[in-house]
C-alpha cells in the first residue's frame, strides 16, 4: 500500500510529523511502521502538547517512592507498606459506548496498579455528564454507572468513592475518570524498565482481537456527527479474565522471576514493548506469528494496534519460563514467548520469517513531537452583578431547591450499584468527605477522595487549579487523614485552540502552587485533550485523586452528628463569596464572576490544626465547607442521622445568602462536646485561626433562628427525590 | 472445627470468609477448583464472587465443576455446607438446594446494607441468634431474587427451613423491606436436613466492629456450639 497524504492524515499525523518520521527512518515507512508511529505519537501516548507544562509540577517528596513516568505513582505509608495509585480518563470510548467504555476504563487503571506489584484495594471514579434534560444523558449515565459497577464488582475490588456532576458543557462529551489504589510491600515493586540482553519477552492474558484498533488515536481527536462510526475503536472488557490475570501476576510476583512488566493499555503491544525497551535503552524483537489471536487472519498491523483488554507483556529472568508458564496455565491464561530483548536499539517486527518493520526505539519515544503550543491568559472576571440587586428569595426555599437539584441530590442510587464492602477493609464508604480503607491485617488506613471544580477553573484557571487541590486536601483532613500525595486527570478541550491551551497551562500553574505549598506532590496522572465536539470545548476539568494516611483506623472520623447538645464550631472566616456558587447557578442561573480566592497559608494552617484536634480526640464529627456553602454542609451533617441543628443568626454578615451560601475556601465545621469547647478554642486561637460557635445539635429539627424550622425528614426527602423522578 | 473454602476462578469473597473463619477459631483450608480431593472437614464454604465469570448463568458452570461432585458427596453424607451469595447460586444450580435466584426486581446490581430477621434458629448455623432478632447484613448481587414453586415454598415455611428474611430496621417484613423481590422476603434457605444453608447476604462482612458490626459472627460461632 502506498503511503499517500490521505493515509497519513487518517493516522492522525500532520505533514510535518510525517516528514519527521521520514528523517528519523532515513526512508519512507511502510503501513505497519506508520501505524506504530501513529500509535506512539498521538496525543494520548506522547503527551506532545502537555509535556512542556507538566514538567513544572512538583513530583518529589519524602514519602514519594515513584513519581510520574511509571504505570502508577508509589508512596510510602510507613513500615514496609507502599500505596500505588493512579487516575485515568476513558472519556471518548464512554461517550461512544458507555457500558464498555466505562468498564474498560476501570479495567485499564486496575492493570496499571497491579502491574507494579500491588493488590488493588479501592476504586474511585469521577464522572461528568451533560444537562439531565439532554436526550443522551440518561442512557449515558445508566451505561457508565453499570459499566463501572460491572467491572469492579466482578473483579472484587470495592468501589468506595466518587463524584458525579451534571453540566451542559458535557452534553456532547462526557467525562469518565477512574482511579485505582493498591497496596504493595515496599521491597516488592515492579517497574517497566527492561534490563539485560536476550531475555524472553512474554505475552500473557487474553488473546488479541480486532477491538480497539486505533483507540488511542480516536481519543486524540474531537468528535463530529459521525462519532457512531467510531464504535469499533472501543474495547470490550472481561473482568473475569482480568481477575485471573491479576491473581496470576501477583502469584508470579512473589519470587524474583520478573525483570520488568507492563500492561498493554492504550496502543497495546506497540506502546508496551516500546516503553519497556526505551526505559531500558535496549531494543526489542517481536515474532508476531506467536501472538495469540482471537480471530483468524489477523495482520501484523492489527496485532500491533489492537487494544484488546486484559493483556500484559513481561520480561523474564533467564530460566524462569517454565515456572511462570505453570502459574499462567493454572489460571487458564495464554502464556507465549513472543520475542526477546536485543542490543540493537530498534523495535524489530518479524512475521513469517521476514522482518516486516524496523524502527529505532528512540524515534518512537524520545523523538516524539513536543509542542509548546500558543496559549492565552484568562483574566480574573469582574464582579459585574451586584448581589444586593438580586430579587430576594427565602432562605428555606433556596435551600430546598438546592438540596433537590441534580448536582446536590443524594447519590445512593449510584453507589448502591457498586460493591463497597468486598475485601472487608472498607472502614468508611462513599457519601462522606473521603473513603477510608484499612490496610489488610494492620491498624492503619488510607483515606481516598476524588474532586473537581470545573466552574471555578472556567472562570479563572489559576484559582480553580489551586482550589481543587485544596478541596482534596480538606476532604482527607476531614476524615482524620494526613494528606500525602495526589494523582491528576486533566480533562481539557482542543489544545490547538490557544484559549484551551491557556486554560491548561494556567490550571497547572494553580495546581503546582497549591501542591508545592501544601507539600502534596503529584505522583501520577493522565492528560485527556480534545474533549469537545464540532469546535465546542468542554470547561477545563482537572480531576484530583488524593491519598492520605490514618495511622490508627480507630482515629477515623466522619461528618455525621453524634450527640444532642454538642456545639458546632465553624473554622475559617466567612466572607460571603457568592460568585461561581451553587446558589447563584441554581437560584438565578448566574454563572459569571470570579471564583473564591484561595489563601494557601490559611488552608495549610487550618487543615493541620483541625487534624491535630481530631488526633487529640477532641472532635466528634468534621465536615469541610465546599460547594453549596455553610448551610449545605450543615444539612449534610444531619442527613442519615436522627439529629438536626439549631443555628444562630450570623453575627457579622448582614446578607443571609452570602453568609449561608458563600463558598469561601479553607473552612471546616467541627462538632465539639461542650466540655471540650474551651480547649478546642484555645488550640485554634494559639494557631491564629478564626472560629465561631454557630449551632447546637438538637433532635429531629433543622432550624435557623428567626428564619425557619423544618423536620430533618423533609430535608432528607428533598435530597432524595430527584433521581426517583428522573 | 475444620473448614474448607472452595476457590473457583472468579471467586472474590474467598479471602474475606477465610479471615472471618480464622478470627472465629476455625482451622481453615483453601481448596482450588481443579483439586480432586476434599480434605476432611466439618464445614464446606462456597464463597461469593463471579465463579467462571458467571457466564451462562450465575453459578451454572461452577455447579458442573469436578470439585462440586466431591462437595455433593460430602453434603449428602451430612457435612455442613454454607453457600454465600454466588455460593447460594451454585447450590441451587447444583440441585443441592431447590429454587432459583432470578435477577433483582429493579434489574440493577444491589450493594448495600440491609436488615434481616432471624426466623428459624433451631439449627446448627443459627442457634446463637434469637428468633425474631433483627440483624444488619450487607448484600452485593445482581441475581438474588429467590423463586421456587408453591409446594416448595409451603414446605420451606412449614418445616422451618428459612433462617433469614429481609425486613426493615424495626423488623417489619413487607414489600418495601424486600430489596430484590424474593418470594416471602427470603434471604436464605436450608435443605430438608438443615445441613446445607444458602444465603444471599454476606455474614462474613459483619464480623468486625471497626469495619461494620458483629451481626454475622454468630452464624459461624453457632457452629462451634
Amino acid at each position: 500500500m502506498k503511503i499517500t497524504n490521505a493515509v497519513v492524515e487518517k493516522h492522525g499525523l500532520n505533514p510535518e510529523e510525517y516528514s519527521k518520521i521520514k528523517v528519523l527512518l532515513k526512508r519512507e515507512p511502510n503501513l505497519l511502521e506508520l501505524g506504530v508511529f501513529s500509535a506512539m505519537w498521538n496525543e494520548h501516548c506522547s503527551y506532545k502538547s502537555s509535556r512542556f507544562h507538566l514538567k513544572n509540577l512538583p513530583t518529589k517528596g519524602d514519602l514519594v517512592i515513584q513519581g510520574p513516568g511509571e504505570n502508577a505513582g508509589v508512596i510510602d505509608i510507613g513500615d514496609d507498606d507502599a500505596i500505588i495509585f493512579k487516575i485515568e480518563s476513558h472519556n471518548h470510548p464512554s461517550y461512544i459506548e458507555p457500558y464498555q467504555g466505562a468498564a474498560t476504563g476501570v479495567g485499564g487503571i486496575l492493570r496499571d496498579v497491579f502491574t507494579m506489584g500491588a493488590r488493588p484495594i479501592a476504586l474511585l471514579n469521577s464522572i461528568h455528564f451533560g444537562s439531565p434534560d439532554h436526550p443522551k444523558t440518561k442512557t449515558l449515565l445508566n451505561g457508565v454507572v453499570s459499566g463501572i459497577g460491572g467491572y469492579g464488582n466482578c473483579i472484587g475490588v470495592p468501589t468506595v468513592a466518587g463524584e458525579i456532576k451534571f453540566d451542559s458543557t458535557y452534553n456532547e462529551n462526557i467525562l469518565v475518570n477512574a482511579m485505582a489504589v493498591g497496596h504493595a510491600k515496599k521491597n516488592k515493586i515492579f517497574y517497566s524498565k527492561a534490563k539485560g540482553l536476550n531475555k524472553s519477552v512474554v505475552y500473557v492474558g487474553s488473546k488479541t482481537g480486532r477491538d480497539g484498533i486505533h483507540g488511542a488515536s480516536m481519543a486524540s481527536a474531537e468528535f463530529s456527527e459521525n462519532s457512531e462510526d467510531k464504535k469499533p475503536t472501543v474495547q470490550v472488557g472481561d473482568p473475569f479474565t482480568e481477575k485471573l490475570l491479576m491473581e496470576a501476576c501477583l502469584e508470579l510476583m512473589k519470587d524474583n522471576s520478573i525483570i520488568s512488566i507492563q500492561d498493554m493499555g492504550a496502543a497495546g503491544l506497540t506502546s508496551s514493548s516500546v516503553e519497556m525497551a526505551s526505559k531500558g535503552e535496549l531494543g526489542i524483537e517481536l515474532h508476531l506469528d506467536n501472538v495469540p489471536c482471537r480471530e483468524e487472519n489477523m495482520t501484523p498491523y492489527e496485532m500491533m494496534l489492537s487494544e484488546s483488554q486484559e493483556r500484559m507483556l513481561i520480561i523474564l529472568e533467564d530460566k524462569k519460563e517454565e515456572h511462570a508458564k505453570k502459574i499462567f496455565k493454572k489460571w487458564d491464561l495464554d502464556f507465549v514467548i513472543i520475542g526477546k530483548t536485543t542490543k540493537t536499539p530498534n523495535l524489530t517486527l518479524k512475521f513469517k520469517s521476514k522482518t516486516i518493520g524496523e524502527i529505532p526505539i528512540e524515534a518512537l519515544a524520545s523523538e516524539a513531537p513536543l509542542y509548546n503550543r500558543k496559549w492565552t491568559k484568562t483574566k480574573l472576571p469582574d464582579k459585574k452583578i451586584n448581589i444586593k440587586d438580586l430579587k430576594k428569595v427565602k432562605l428555606e426555599d433556596a435551600l430546598l431547591k438546592i438540596l433537590s437539584s441534580p448536582n446536590q441530590a443524594n447519590k445512593s442510587w449510584i453507589t448502591e450499584q457498586f460493591d463497597q464492602m468486598v475485601m472487608t477493609d472498607t472502614a468508611q464508604r462513599s457519601g462522606g468527605n473521603a473513603a477510608v480503607i484499612r490496610i489488610h491485617k494492620k491498624e492503619k488506613s488510607i483515606a481516598v477522595t476524588v474532586d473537581s471544580s470545573s466552574n471555578y477553573c472556567r472562570a479563572h484557571p489559576i484559582s480553580g487549579g489551586k482550589q481543587v487541590v485544596c478541596e482534596s486536601w480538606r476532604n482527607l483532613i476531614s476524615v482524620g487523614a494526613k494528606p500525602i500525595a495526589i494523582t491528576n486527570c486533566l480533562n481539557f478541550g482542543n489544545p490547538e485552540n490557544p484559549k484551551v491551551m491557556g486554560e491548561f497551562a494556567e490550571c497547572l500553574i494553580g495546581l503546582k502552587e497549591a501542591c508545592e505549598f501544601l507539600n502534596f506532590p503529584v505522583v501520577s496522572g493522565n492528560v485527556s485533550f480534545y474533549n469537545g465536539t464540532n469546535k465546542k470545548n468542554i470547561d477545563p476539568t482537572p480531576v484530583i485523586g488524593g491519598v492520605g494516611l490514618i495511622t490508627d483506623t480507630k482515629n477515623k472520623i466522619n461528618h455525621f452528628l453524634k450527640k444532642e447538645g454538642n456545639i458546632i464550631l465553624q473554622v475559617g472566616k466567612t466572607f460571603g463569596h457568592l460568585y461561581q456558587s451553587v446558589f447563584l447557578k441554581e437560584i438565578y442561573s448566574i454563572t459569571e464572576g470570579p471564583p473564591p480566592d484561595v489563601n494557601l497559608s490559611n488552608e495549610k494552617n487550618n487543615g493541620e490544626t483541625v487534624l491535630k484536634l481530631i488526633n487529640k480526640k477532641l472532635i466528634s464529627s468534621t465536615h469541610d465547607i465546599s460547594s453549596g456553602g455553610l448551610i449545605l454542609a450543615l444539612v449534610e451533617m444531619c442527613l442519615h442521622t436522627e439529629y438536626g441543628l439549631k443555628i444562630d443568626k450570623p453575627q457579622r454578615l448582614s446578607n443571609l445568602m452570602e453568609f449561608y451560601f458563600g463558598e469561601d475556601q479553607g473552612r471546616y465545621l467541627l462538632e465539639v462536646e461542650p466540655e471540650n469547647l474551651q480547649i478546642v478554642k484555645k488550640i485554634l486561637n494559639e494557631n491564629n485561626i478564626f472560629s465561631e460557635s454557630i449551632a447546637v445539635v438538637q433532635k429531629d429539627y433543622f432550624e435557623v433562628i428567626g428564619e425557619f424550622k423544618t423536620d430533618i425528614n423533609d430535608l432528607f426527602k428533598a435530597n432524595n427525590k430527584w433521581y426517583n423522578n428522573y | 472445627m475444620n473448614s474448607t473454602i472452595i476457590v473457583f476462578p472468579g471467586s472474590n469473597c474467598d479471602r474475606d470468609i477465610a479471615v472471618a473463619l480464622e478470627k472465629l477459631q476455625f482451622k481453615n483450608t483453601m481448596v482450588w477448583h481443579k483439586d480432586v480431593n476434599l480434605p476432611k472437614s466439618d464445614l464446606i464454604v462456597l464463597p461469593g464472587g463471579f465463579s467462571y465469570g458467571d457466564y451462562l448463568r450465575s453459578g451454572a458452570i461452577a455447579a458442573k465443576s469436578n470439585i462440586l461432585n466431591e462437595v455433593i458427596k460430602a453434603a449428602n453424607s451430612g457435612c455442613l455446607v454454607l453457600g454465600i451469595c454466588n455460593g447460594f447460586q451454585i447450590l441451587t444450580e447444583a440441585g443441592l438446594l431447590k429454587g432459583a435466584l432470578l435477577r433483582n426486581k429493579n434489574l440493577k446490581f444491589l450493594g448495600k446494607d440491609i436488615y434481616v430477621k432471624a426466623i428459624n434458629t433451631d439449627n446448627k448455623f443459627c442457634n446463637k441468634y434469637k428468633a425474631g432478632q433483627v440483624l444488619k447484613f450487607n448484600i452485593a448481587h445482581n441475581e438474588g431474587n429467590y423463586f421456587t414453586n408453591a409446594d416448595h415454598l409451603k414446605r420451606l415455611e412449614d418445616k422451618n427451613l428459612i433462617p433469614f428474611k429481609y425486613c426493615d430496621e424495626k423488623g417489619n417484613l413487607n414489600k418495601e423491606s424486600n430489596p430484590n423481590g424474593s418470594l416471602n422476603n427470603i434471604a436464605g434457605i436450608f435443605n430438608d436436613k438443615k445441613n446445607i444453608l444458602g444465603m444471599m447476604p454476606h455474614p462474613e462482612r459483619m464480623v468486625d466492629q471497626i469495619i461494620s458490626n458483629n451481626d454475622g459472627a454468630n452464624l459461624f460461632t453457632s457452629l462451634l456450639n
